[in-house]
């Protein structure tokens, strides 16, 4: 009881400096974070999420944030520390990091440019392309593509696909109810995935994922 | 990559004789002559192979002896890019120098494969020589890293039981003297080209966590 108090307290906290500090950035553009406690926290997130943010295979996939949208990593960040994303390394490791530090991460792994890490089946690669340009029309899944983009760049609030490791999409997509569907805001545009991944076999996971860990 | 100070024997010179007194410290060397005078199979030398391995240095079931560590259920792939690392000289620490150069000098790839799965492939036990007392404290910390200290979580690259996974080695068992080098020379710039992110990640490392850590996966089954 005690901690749960105390970490709702800490969430609270995190929230009022977060938006205190969007409303100062949007005021003068800049953010008062020291370049030297920057570089420190970049070289933590790289440790894991690989050079130059590029992702990173270790005992579970580790994805990449490089050319990721900023809007869409910084509210992946709010939605961690809040508990509307369930993970538990990553919750660990926000405690520590200052909401202030959200944004200027978000933008400097947003500008990062990386080799795909590859390593998928290159034989699901076709099969991948066509449902995310067409989606499933028996499986009333939309095509990716129309959110996506045509790139699978993202944009604004949704994300980059364009790149990422394979096994963390599958990752992702096999359990997005349990780690994403946690009490979200009505209008949350994240929640049409929750049928998209409901609605998609376990080969068509892995096809789509084969397609975008490749895309440059 | 070939270091002028370290001598290399030419074509004409390697006898199984020279290569032994290379190899082998006075510590094995005086265990091997132990072993010898017993008649036992595991002193017995051959021009390569897992015997080689196991008679020299790394114990004769491979569970590791003195400073060489256990190979034995170690990850396959690991092993074969370690053996291409002492090959090609890029693990460099002093006693990869002193031995494992010589020792993997006239290594094949196919023998490499063979060598590795054979290794992969015997059953290992844990070194159990950690500190006791510092188990907890190194099971948290290998589980959790330390955020405030900006370490990062062993288990997310190496598994829940330091099981290891592909090319990233399996940690759990081995022996507290061994990784506790390891971790020190990672920090002190050795083997600086190998794979993202260890020499970074323990660089971070203090005395004590080191000591932690090391203490508590010598006790992983």
């Amino acid at each position: 009881m005690m901690a749960f108090g105390k970490r709702l307290a800490l969430v609270g906290a995190a929230l009022a400096i977060a938006w205190s500090g969007a409303a100062a950035a949007d005021d003068s553009g800049v953010l008062k974070v020291s370049d030297g406690a920057l570089r420190s926290k970049i070289e933590y997130c790289t440790m894991c999420h690989g050079e130059n943010g590029r992702g990173f295979r270790g005992f579970i996939p580790i994805p990449r944030l490089a050319g990721q949208q900023p809007q869409y990593l910084e509210k992946q960040i709010r939605s961690v520390v809040t508990g509307h994303r369930i993970s538990k390394v990553m919750f660990s490791v926000l405690t520590t990091v200052e909401p202030s530090m959200w944004r200027p991460l978000a933008v400097h792994f947003s500008q990062l440019a990386a080799k795909p890490l590859g390593g998928a089946q290159p034989d699901l690669v076709a099969t991948g392309r066509q449902i995310f340009e067409d989606g499933v029309a028996e499986a009333n899944v939309p095509a990716c593509m129309a959110c996506h983009g045509q790139g699978a760049k993202g944009h604004d609030p949704v994300p980059r696909l364009a790149g990422q490791l394979d096994d963390y999409v599958v990752n992702k997509l096999s359990n997005w109810s349990s780690e994403r569907s946690q009490p979200s805001p009505e209008n949350d545009p994240a929640r049409i995935m929750a049928v998209v991944a409901r609605n998609l076999t376990r080969s068509q996971i892995s096809a789509v994922a084969a397609y975008l860990s490749y895309l440059p | 990559m070939t270091s002028p100070q370290q001598p290399r024997l030419r074509d004409d010179e390697p006898t199984v004789k020279a290569l032994m007194m290379n190899l082998i410290s006075l510590k094995t060397a005086v265990a091997m002559l132990l072993a010898l005078a017993m008649g036992s199979h595991a002193a017995r030398v051959k021009a390569s192979g897992i015997d080689n391995c196991t008679s020299f240095c790394h114990g004769a079931a491979a569970q590791g002896f003195a400073q060489a560590p256990r190979l034995a259920g170690q990850k396959p792939h690991y092993i074969a890019r370690q053996l291409k690392a002492f090959h090609d000289h890029s693990r460099d620490n002093p006693l990869s120098r002193q031995y494992m150069w010589y020792a993997t000098e006239n290594l094949r790839d196919e023998t490499i494969w063979t060598l590795a799965l054979q290794l992969a492939a015997l059953p290992a036990t844990p070194a159990r020589d950690g500190r006791p007392e510092l188990v907890t404290a190194g099971r948290l910390l290998f589980e959790n890293g330390s955020p405030k200290n900006e370490i990062v979580i062993c288990a997310v690259c190496h598994g829940p039981q330091g099981q290891g996974v592909r090319d990233i080695p399996r940690l759990g068992g081995l022996s507290y003297a061994y990784l506790k080098r390891r971790l020190l020379e990672w920090a002190e710039g050795y083997h600086a080209s190998a794979a993202h992110p260890m020499p970074r990640a323990a660089k971070r490392l203090s005395a004590d966590d080191i000591e932690a850590l090391a203490s508590y996966l010598s006790f992983v089954e």
